[in-house]
């Protein structure tokens, strides 16, 4: 909503500099975006009106000008103008502020002067140091009417507020609206505009009817016949003032409900009479198949349930959104009839989406207006209508109103006001701030307010409201800062989120850069690196109005996007990238929303640092990822097994399946080359997946205290030769079976000579101990012997050397 | 013959003399066998004062005791000053450049913005408030229509929303959240009075993007309800959040707003941390972070809605609260001075690194 503020002070008195009056405007809770000026802000210039002329004691050029600032405030200075009198209305401006230099004719502060002897505080300005034009030779005198210490941009130039406003304000979609907070924040009073006309046509009655079969649609309809027009181009005035505010121009007529919708809010709609059939408004919903020609020249099927004008056989506009074409006023148009209602904000919506066309109506209307606007608008409109295009207005308007409601009264107490705001605020003070909003406010000692909203307030229904109305002139700035008082709630646990952080931390710690991806994404790229079974179990979830293709579903795997993340890594970074993220995927849910799954996906690639940080070494491979992810379970205090494991992504032989209690928690393993070479990878990746909610119900509360052994152990080495087949694991899980077994650790995997083909050696080194007493010899021995059995017994171990 | 005094004049003159030309531990213990050994010359001199008379024994002896202690202390402190040299000159040998790089680690970081979202949590659980989370992916009934803003409310215009694949009863049902406000519901119906929690969590808006709007981001919620609230704490709250994570020179401007599911709503602006408030930078261009106005967004937030706190069952005359929405990739972009916040997720290596 663009509002230009000197049609806005023919409404109200603009008594503060215009960054000022924005800044309050915007506190109040109507925020200007921005302030369009066209010649120059002004700032600190304001309209002076000069008072008196003396001759300077020392040059016969210069005079000794003083000028009133307004508020009785006055200043002397020393002025070389031919053309300066006293009683002339002029630009000045005070000292510090930034006018054009006369002779340099760059932005200069104005700073305080001695000329020939006398000081000069503050200037009178010419047209050349206002940027107005190169006319340096005078100073600038303003019409009689300027308003002294006003500011100048408020009377000359054009200065334009284009406000942001939130969707509860529609009755500030409009100039007088505007206009009404204003005089709230400023204490000026609002000049309504003027709504009496003479009626000198006939009466209405006889020629038109108005019948509104959807009243539940239409609490409100207004018809008035306007005669006589002839059309044209509405004067210069009005134009510019519509410019300004960012309309198209038309004709005299439709500008006229152009600009009655933009000075009080309610939009209208004019018909050419004479091809409306029958002289007949019906208001009715639309009829199955019906269609309509609009005025933008769209041809539109009407959806069901949509609200129409009609005329006695056929639907000639969209209600509260667009006129249709065959009724439109054009330049043969005499007879008018202008329509000013009141629709259902909810059905406008829906029509105004269905048909995807929004206006400046259809915005107004689904905000939910004033049901007393249409009345006054429709008197407005005809007024202009008779002024200004030489017309004769009808006696009477045609007002049906099925919707008529009470005036809202909201009692509210001084003790609500209170703890909502935090503040006392005084009767005097309450009663002032609502009475300059428009509303009636009766104060019942001792603690009551009876409150009459306006009816332009659509948006004001409950106490709290009216809170904030209280709060928002008085100004956010001026309630009090408090700390919250009162009892700290007890904390839950929240075990998913810790496990989450944690991970995160354990990651990081261990070299690994955090990423943060996208959740939507395309079912191509999941495709990569999922099993179309997979796929067909866990169906992403579509996006039904997606922003692109490649944000079409969400994922229900991080792997594709670390992958990506890792490409494109790779490419700027020659060593290791060790990349993971910890993030939700969607796995979808009969009939209820997904399952949200806190995930975390590792990938790794890339040669290691030599002694220098070159990368030299060895590249990244599997057990580096296995590393890292056993590192990640010790640090969730998890236990895990590994065991060989096999998935879509990664390479068979080469991957481990992850473990915890009785169900997969994740994988770990080389990323199979065909899907690297999907993300355009032709280098080794491995990748570590883990799903937290499977390490949830096996992450202890805290770690569980094992008193440290008080007898000493004794450390032995044990080489075993077995299948070269059979996994190292289940030969420690055998070793570490044993009741005097502390730990066995495996610190050689031998093949080649002299070990037989087709088997391997394994070496571990066992510590013995017993928590209750020192071990002798003999136990030892006894016991390693009864593990060898073991051994070769379960495992066809055979004891080497 | 010389007489004994005078021998022992001698041997001290040659024992500290042949001292100082020792030069290892064992040129040091032939000096002590020579001189201090069991037949060193001193013990000869030692043995031979039983000859003596008495008057002269006394005397000889007690120039001989002397001459035996500093003996004993001048080759304790030879041997401490070829240890030192012998230190010096393995030092000297192994000196290490130390200017040479550390041996190299690999260093992971975490991501700027949940470094940011771990601060800005932190400032609140400081305060009394407990982190919870909640569904990504929503129905509109918590989004929206427990919000107070139904299906044609002109308010779904400052939410545009992605919507999932999904109809019920022909509508659309399922989307994904907008904001991390319907925790506000969520979390209220299954606990009571006194709340005070923070939900921070993924967002996503229908919207085009732009250096300083994407359609992913990071928001945190706040919520607080209980008896006395008021619009004062949730001043006093946000301006300790501002202080803490801003500093404490930054100005804020407290305005009115709008949201269905508030009332009283305030936004909070702060000046802008690029261009102090100026509008402009040092060299005079215009500030794009600020858009040339000097201040900066925040948040939004207001008194909860008493209708809100009556459909969930809670006594609105009796309890009162507030909540807030921030947006935690905005306030990384001020804290880091990143310009566009899209940067953060296309996540550049030499990008992430820095943080
Ligand atoms: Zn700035």
């Amino acid at each position: 909503m663009r509002v230009p503020v000197k049609w806005l002070s023919e409404y109200v008195d603009i008594a503060l500099p215009l960054p000022e009056l924005a800044r309050r405007l915007t506190m109040a809770g109507l925020e200007v975006g921005e302030i369009i000026t066209s010649g120059g802000d002004w700032e600190g210039v304001s309209i002076a009106q000069v008072v008196e002329v003396a001759k300077h004691p020392k040059a016969d050029r210069l005079v000794l000008a003083t000028v009133e600032l307004g508020g009785g405030e006055r200043q002397t200075v020393v002025c070389g103008a031919p053309n300066v009198a006293a009683g002339q209305k002029v630009a000045f401006a005070r000292e510090g502020v930034t006018v054009i230099d006369g002779r340099t004719g760059k932005p200069t502060a104005l700073r305080r002067a001695v000329i020939r002897g006398v000081e000069s505080v503050g200037m009178i300005c010419s047209e050349k140091e206002l940027g107005l034009s190169d006319y340096h030779e005078g100073i600038v005198v303003l019409p009689e009417d300027a308003a002294v210490g006003a500011p100048l941009a408020s009377y000359l130039g054009d200065s334009v507020l284009d406000f942001d406003l939130r969707p509860n304000r529609p009755d500030a979609l409009s100039v007088v609206g505007v206009a009404r907070e204003v005089g709230a924040l400023t204490g000026q009073p609002v000049r309504e505009p003027s709504i009496e006309y003479a009626e000198a046509g006939p009466p209405i009655k006889g020629r038109v009817t108005v019948e509104v079969p959807a009243r539940d649609l239409c609490p409100r309809y207004c018809a008035a016949l306007i005669e006589g027009i002839r059309t044209g181009p509405s004067p210069v005035w009005m134009q510019e003032r519509l410019t300004a505010a960012g309309l198209r121009l038309i004709n005299n007529v439709v500008d006229i409900t152009n600009y009655v919708m933009l000075e009080m809010g309610q939009p209208l709609h004019a018909f050419d009479f004479k091809k409306l059939r029958g002289g007949k408004i019906v208001v009715r919903r639309g009829r199955p198949g019906e269609r309509l020609a609009l005025l933008d020249g769209s041809q539109k099927e009407l959806p069901p349930d949509v609200l129409v004008i009609a005329d006695a056989e056929v639907a000639v506009a969209v209600a509260g959104v667009m006129g249709g074409a065959d009724s439109e006023v054009d330049d043969k148009t005499t007879t008018v009839l202008l329509e000013s209602a009141n629709f259902n904000a909810a059905s406008i919506r829906r029509t105004s989406q269905a048909l995807k066309v929004r206006t400046d109506a259809s915005n107004r209307f689904e905000k939910g207006l004033s049901r007393e606007l249409p009345k006054l608008a429709a008197c407005r409109a005809v007024k202009l209508m008779v002024e200004l295009c030489g017309a004769k207005a009808a006696q009477g308007i045609v007002d049906v109103y099925p919707g008529r409601e009470k005036e809202v009264r909201i009692t509210v107490t001084q003790e609500r006001l209170r703890r909502v705001l935090g503040v006392d605020l005084p009767v005097s003070r309450v009663r002032q701030v609502l009475g300059s909003l428009g509303f009636s406010c009766r104060h019942v000692p001792p603690d009551r307010y009876v409150v009459r909203v306006p009816h332009w307030r659509t948006d004001v229904r409950i106490p709290d409201d009216v809170a904030e109305e209280v709060a928002r002139i008085v100004g956010y700035d001026e309630l009090p800062m408090t700390q919250l008082r009162g009892e700290v709630p007890a904390a839950e646990r929240q075990p998913r989120r810790e496990l989450r952080e944690r991970a995160r931390d354990v990651l990081a710690a261990a070299g690994m850069q955090e990423v943060v991806t996208y959740s939507l994404t395309d079912r191509e790229t999941l495709a990569k690196v999922l099993d179309p079974e997979d796929m067909a179990i866990y169906p992403p979830l579509r996006i039904a109005n997606p922003m692109s293709r490649e944000q079409e579903y969400l994922r229900t795997t991080l792997r594709a996007d670390l992958l990506e993340t890792l490409a494109s890594g790779l490419r700027v970074e020659p060593g290791v990238v060790a990349l993971f993220e910890t993030s939700r995927v969607y796995l979808p849910r009969e009939d209820d929303l997904p399952q949200e799954v806190e995930s975390v996906c590792g990938v790794l690639s890339g040669v290691k640092p030599d002694r220098w940080g070159q990368p030299q070494g060895e590249a990244v491979g599997f057990f580096d990822a296995k590393g890292i992810i056993e590192r990640l379970l010790a640090g969730l205090e998890v236990n895990a097994t590994f065991e060989e494991g096999h998935d879509f992504a990664y390479l068979p032989g080469h991957t481990a399946a992850v473990t915890v209690g009785d169900g997969r928690a994740g994988l770990v393993g080389q990323v199979h080359p065909r899907v690297a070479a999907g993300f355009d990878i032709d280098q080794d990746v491995f990748m570590f997946e883990l799903n937290l909610e499977a390490l949830l119900p096996h992450v202890p509360d805290l770690p569980r205290y094992q008193p440290v052994a008080r007898f000493p152990s004794v450390e032995q080495d044990l080489a075993v030769t077995v299948d070269e087949s059979l996994p190292a694991a289940r030969v420690q899980e055998a070793i570490e079976g044993s009741p005097l077994v502390r730990r066995a650790r495996l610190f050689d995997v031998y093949t080649g000579p002299p070990v037989p083909p087709g088997k391997k050696s394994l070496a571990f080194s066992v510590s013995f101990q017993s928590p209750g007493h020192t071990l002798t010899d003999a136990e030892v021995e006894e016991e390693r012997r009864r593990i060898v059995q073991r051994l070769e017994r379960e495992l066809g171990a055979t004891l080497r050397g | 013959m010389p007489s004994l005094l005078e021998e022992l004049k001698e041997i001290e003159v040659a024992a500290r003399s042949q001292l100082a030309e020792a030069r290892d531990d064992a040129a040091l213990e032939e000096w002590r066998i020579a001189y201090l050994g069991r037949r060193g010359r001193l013990t000869l001199v030692l043995r031979a004062l039983a000859s003596l008379p008495l008057e002269e024994r006394r005397k000889v002896g007690a120039e001989a005791n002397r001459l035996k202690e500093a003996l004993g202390a001048a080759l304790a402190q030879r041997q401490a000053q070829l240890e030192e040299a012998r230190l010096t000159a393995v030092m000297e040998r192994g000196r290490l450049d130390v200017t040479l790089p550390g041996r190299p680690r690999a260093q992971g970081r975490l991501h700027p913005v949940t470094q940011t979202l771990r601060d800005v949590l932190h400032c609140f659980e400081s305060m009394g408030f407990q982190v919870v989370e909640g569904p990504e992916v929503e129905w509109d009934r918590y989004n929206f229509e427990a919000l107070r803003i139904p299906r044609d409310h002109p308010a779904r215009d400052m939410w545009a929303t992605l919507w999932v694949d999904y109809e019920k009863d022909g509508e659309r049902s399922m989307l994904l959240r907008t904001h991390t406000s319907p925790n506000q519901v969520r979390y209220m119906e299954g606990h009571q009075p006194p709340i005070r929690i923070v939900v921070p969590g993924r967002v996503y808006r229908f919207e085009a993007t732009d250096p300083i709007h994407d359609w992913m981001h990071t928001q945190v919620e706040g919520l607080a309800v209980d008896e006395g609230i008021s619009m004062a704490d949730l001043k006093g709250t946000l301006a300790e959040f501002v202080r803490r994570i801003f500093g404490a020179d930054r100005k804020m401007f407290f305005h009115c707003d709008y949201f269905p599911f508030t009332e009283p709503s305030m936004g909070l602006l702060i000046d802008c941390v690029v261009c102090n408030g100026e509008g402009r930078l040092r060299d005079g261009q215009g500030c794009s972070t600020c858009k040339e106005t000097g201040w900066i967004e925040v948040l939004g937030s207001g008194m909860v809605h008493p209708e809100i706190l009556a459909n969930v069952g809670y006594d609105a005359e009796r309890y009162t609260g507030f909540a807030w929405g921030m947006g935690i990739e905005r306030i990384a972009m001020l804290r880091y001075g990143v310009e566009d916040v899209r940067l953060f997720y296309q996540n550049d290596l030499r990008l992430l690194e820095q943080f």
